[in-house]
């Protein structure tokens, strides 16, 4: 309703730009001369423009000033990561300086076309240098440059350093179109090996059978459990074209690229719950969301994240069966000398229904489990 | 002001004895010219056609983000197939649509239709020189630009659609067929015609170095030159040194999509089968592209820059405030510009060290930015401004470089992109500071040099009443984009629907929407305004503007050769304007001081005495008149 006021006023602005305009251009009509420089900078229209320099202005910065305010309260998602905090401090106060340096010269471009417009038998000042202000003007933006750098370099170090010991690594796999999440199990921490060569109807990520450690390997796609305040090491890849993970609270954004792994590193530090109850919102979800076009299904490659204490992800955790037990027939793809190992995860029921193998993965393995999270 | 006259005066002279020059054949006078002003005025009219593509491209793309709930069975006679069962726009059409909007603006707009245009047009007018140096390359390089036209605006009509991938056509999405229709034939047109239209661009642009490089007129040394031709000339560098490497990026996709290469391909998995692929990297196609990528930003915006500097000083009545630093700067961002390609990567998973070194250049690049505005608005301090629509735009590009040019500053700086990349900041940001700026320098050439075009004025009334509506709708498109992209909504993005994140400002998209169309709409004031002028506007005077460049010592209608007699000697640089103790506000670079002892500076009457050296010199204009 508010724009729709406000594009009404600026259709009255503009009608009213016409009808003065109008009438300079019949003024000059009955003249009838060419139009030349001095004749143009004599008319009405030129101090019309002027002016109109001034109340764009004027106008622009209320329009400006209180559609930010407006708008603000969508700004910046509630961060939930220490990084993402840091960097949405560094983000306003970059946009307190940038803001100040908009306004100035803004104001100074339009004032001055204001004041310096044309009047008759005027010279303008012949000004062709100075060095000292040149001088000044490069300085200054040198220093302020300087200082945003080593700021926003200080928090990039930091921020791709290599994660800590204790991370908790998952790897998250794009393809068109939808996540897949890969958790390196209860029996040991460890992710197994994977090829792409290996992927088909069932092993969508190409778990490869012949490493140990992929046997308690556990998949989900549809929702990331994460547990709170332990850090989180994304190992992120893509199957088919490029993809790029972004989870907005987070402050996390990499891209998932086909032959070359990828991998960043958070700490949340809030759980769902917690967010539910600052914004008041029941139903709030953290999202993954894609930022690097993938084709037709790129808008909605939507995958919930599930921030919970470190007690529940683990309940959580040893809910989920590993990948292995899901699927019984790929215990045939274990090598001779691991098959005692692999035996422990065999489903309980031995006799598993041999047709499985056409089954999909089964998606949002934890659907039921984590129900009062979603 | 006498000496114009009398320039005049003999130009009409030489027009009689000159009439008899043997008549080119229709086709080679207007269709395969070698004469730089009708090749100029074949990129500008290839360029406005293709800037109403791209734009009504942007409207129904806005239509699908501001009103998703639209039915669009409307456009079924045009768009056919790709309105879907339901009444919505399909899809991939829709990243099919962002992706040529992208292409046909940044390349053949904003590339081809301004610097062609510009550089074809005012470098032989403004250094002094019959044509440019080789007329048969130049006609070359617009027949080229024709051919690529062709092939991409067929692209158009084909069924599978043209190449959808985003207008950076990132592998493996743009080399693989299964991964989205438009990565077939349409990719497949999209590289033949981007191809063709760099060995268009390095034709145009080895023309363009070289005709500043050996035919300037006597006494055009560099330090006298406009500015316009120092941004024509810095451009044309910039596109020579980089466009080949996006000829290498793109042939080594065109590889990687038929002949089975890897470069840009490596363990895939797509439509259900392991592709052989081994070894190859998106990655180094990330590199190539933005390579290129990155200068053709300022090869985009150095003409507008250029154009600007030329018509504030014009119009401001008044020098352009430090000459030398305006070079300068000039020469340090295209400098610079080869060296910050990859702060568009800092989240591909390139190495964070890298990530670092390009921080720090990438906002090196700002220093000089700040000068160039900065010294734009002390022109305008204690001027004696002149509102022609040309210095409205140009005022207009220098609030959105401004603008534009601010946020910069934060997408420069890799930690905050981590969260900004790929959103509508980045959209806000480059359409502000390239996309509008650029376009607002094309408008104000076209307005400014109309007369030199064409012989008639445009309608100043009908061009004032352009310009604002135009500069108050790309604020209001614009600026809110930014709060959208603050908010974190992905580019890209047929609708915000899936997401509870991005499901606010539905309203806020609905407001852009509106301004979008708006904007468009006010640009046919502008084609009534040029096609009416072009034929009906008032006479011009042969100075219109009281400029003091060469190009306005040729006659109203300059012919082959653009000077009827002997090319004119330059003597001072092109900013007199309003100088202490001259008869006039302005005095052309062709008067010597000799003529303005009441005007000269001190350092300026020493230079008189070299005055007969330079009108002694002839290197270039050996029969004194056009052959």
């Amino acid at each position: 309703m508010v724009y729709l006021v406000g594009l009404l006023s600026l259709v009255f602005l503009v009608l009213a730009i016409l009808v003065l305009t109008r009438l300079t251009s019949v003024l000059k009509g009955v003249n009838g001369d060419t139009p030349t420089q001095e004749s143009e900078g004599a008319s009405v229209s030129n101090r019309v423009n002027g002016f109109l320099f001034l109340v764009f202005f004027v106008a622009g910065a209320i329009a400006a000033a209180w559609s930010f305010i407006h708008a603000s309260q969508f700004f910046l998602p509630e961060a939930s990561s220490p990084h993402g905090r840091h960097t949405d401090n560094l983000f306003w106060l970059t946009m307190s300086v940038i803001t100040i340096a908009f306004v100035v010269t803004n104001a100074l471009l339009f004032y001055f076309a204001f004041k310096y417009q044309y009047r008759k038998n005027h010279r303008a000042t012949y000004y062709p240098e100075n060095h000292k202000l040149e001088l000044i003007w490069t300085v200054i933006p040198a220093v302020v440059m300087a200082l945003l750098v080593f700021t926003g370099w200080r928090a990039w170090r930091d921020i791709t350093k290599e994660a800590p010991e204790n991370a908790l690594a998952i790897e998250i796999v794009g393809k068109q179109f939808n996540w897949e999440m890969r958790y390196p199990g209860v029996d040991n921490d460890k992710l197994g090996n994977y090829n792409y060569k290996l992927i088909d109807a069932a092993n969508s990520l190409g778990i490869d059978l012949e490493d140990e450690s992929s046997f308690d390997d556990v998949t989900v796609s549809n929702e990331m459990h994460i547990p709170v305040n332990r850090p989180v090491l994304l190992k992120i890849r893509a199957k088919d074209v490029l993809h790029s993970v972004f989870i907005p609270h987070m402050r996390v954004k990499m891209d998932a690229v086909p032959g070359m792994p990828t991998r960043f590193w958070f700490v949340a530090d809030k759980t769902t719950e917690q967010m539910r109850n600052e914004t008041g919102n029941q139903n709030f979800k953290y999202e993954i969301a894609c930022t690097e076009v993938c084709g037709q299904g790129h808008f909605s490659m939507r995958t919930t994240l599930i921030v919970e204490d470190e007690d529940s992800y683990n309940k959580w955790m040893a809910e989920q069966k590993p990948w292995l037990t899901k699927n019984p027939e790929y215990l045939a793809r274990v090598p001779e000398k691991l098959k005692a190992k692999a035996a422990k995860y065999a489903p309980a029921d031995a006799a598993a229904p041999a047709d499985s193998t056409a089954a999909p993965v089964e998606e949002g393995a934890g659907a039921t489990t984590s129900a009062s999270l979603r | 002001m006498a000496t114009v006259e009398t320039n005049a005066a003999s130009s009409a002279v030489h027009v009689e004895e000159h009439d008899h020059h043997e008549e080119l054949s229709f086709l080679r006078k207007y269709v395969f010219s070698e004469d730089h002003k009708t090749i100029a005025k074949q990129y500008m009219f290839s360029g406005i056609f293709w800037a109403i593509i791209g734009a009504s491209l942007s409207v129904l793309f806005r239509l699908q983000l501001g009103f998703p709930n639209m039915t669009l069975e409307w456009l079924r006679p045009i768009l056919g197939g790709w309105i879907d069962e339901s009444g919505k726009l399909d899809k991939e059409f829709y990243l099919a649509m962002v992706t040529m909007h992208g292409t046909i603006m940044v390349f053949f707009v904003l590339t081809a239709g301004l610097s062609g245009t510009f550089s074809n047009f005012l470098i032989p007018l403004q250094v002094g020189a019959r044509d440019m140096a080789s007329g048969f390359l130049n006609m070359l390089s617009y027949w080229f630009f024709f051919l690529s036209s062709v092939l991409m605006f067929s692209s158009l009509f084909i069924e599978t659609g043209p190449a959808s991938g985003g207008w950076v056509i990132y592998p493996p999405l743009s080399a693989l067929p299964q991964a989205m229709s438009g990565s077939g034939l349409g990719m497949t047109l999209w590289l033949m015609s981007m191809a063709i239209f760099i060995v268009s661009q390095l034709l145009g642009g080895i023309n363009y170095i070289t005709t500043v490089i050996n035919l300037r007129t006597r006494g055009m040394s560099f330090s006298k030159m406009p500015l316009t031709i120092w941004a024509f000339l810095l451009t044309a560098i910039l596109g020579l040194i980089s466009f080949p490497v996006l000829l290498s990026a793109a042939l080594l996709l065109i590889f990687d999509r038929s002949m089975g290469t890897s470069f840009y391909l490596s363990e895939i998995y797509i439509g259900g089968e392991a592709l052989p692929n081994i070894g190859g990297s998106p990655i180094l196609f990330q590199h190539l592209f933005w390579f290129l990528g990155h200068p053709e930003v300022y090869i985009v915006l150095l003409p507008a820059l250029g154009i600007t500097s030329e018509i504030i000083a014009t119009n401001s009545r008044k020098p352009i405030f430090g000459y030398r630093a305006m070079i300068a700067s000039m020469i340090g961002i295209a400098f610079l510009a080869f060296i910050v390609w990859a702060h568009h990567m800092f989240v591909t998973g390139m190495n964070p060290f890298l990530g670092s070194i390009f921080m720090f250049l990438t906002l090196i690049i700002a220093v000089p930015s700040a000068v160039k505005a900065f010294n734009y608005i002390t022109t305008l301090w204690r001027g004696n401004i002149v509102f022609t629509p040309a210095m409205l735009f140009s005022i207009g590009l220098v609030s959105f470089f401004i603008s534009g040019g601010l946020t910069g500053i934060i997408l420069g700086n890799s930690a905050l992109d981590i969260q900004l990349h790929d959103t509508y900041f980045v959209v806000a940001h480059f359409h502000l500071v390239m996309g509008a700026a650029s376009a607002f320098g094309f408008l104000a050439g076209v307005y400014h040099w109309f007369p030199k075009f064409f012989g008639r004025m445009m309608n100043p009334t009908l061009g004032h009443i352009h310009f604002w509506l135009t500069f108050i709708g790309i604020y209001l498109v614009f600026f809110p984009l930014h709060y959208i992209g603050i908010a974190g909504f992905p580019r890209r993005y047929y609708s915000f629907t899936t997401y509870e994140a991005f499901r606010t400002f539905g309203d806020l998209n609905m407001f852009v929407s509106i301004a979008a169309i708006f904007t468009f709409t006010a640009q046919f004031i502008f084609l009534w305004n040029f096609f009416y002028s072009i034929f009906k506007g008032r006479k011009a005077a042969q100075n219109p503007w009281n400029s003091n460049t060469l190009e306005w010592t040729t006659p109203l209608h300059p012919g082959h050769g653009n000077w009827p007699g002997e090319i004119p000697p330059v003597y001072r640089w092109p900013y007199d304007y309003s100088k202490p103790g001259a008869t006039s506000d302005f005095i052309p670079q062709n008067v010597p001081y000799s003529q303005t002892p009441e005007s000269n500076l001190p350092h300026e009457n020493a230079l008189i005495a070299l005055e007969k050296e330079i009108e002694a010199q002839n290197y270039n204009d050996q029969f004194k008149q056009p052959h």
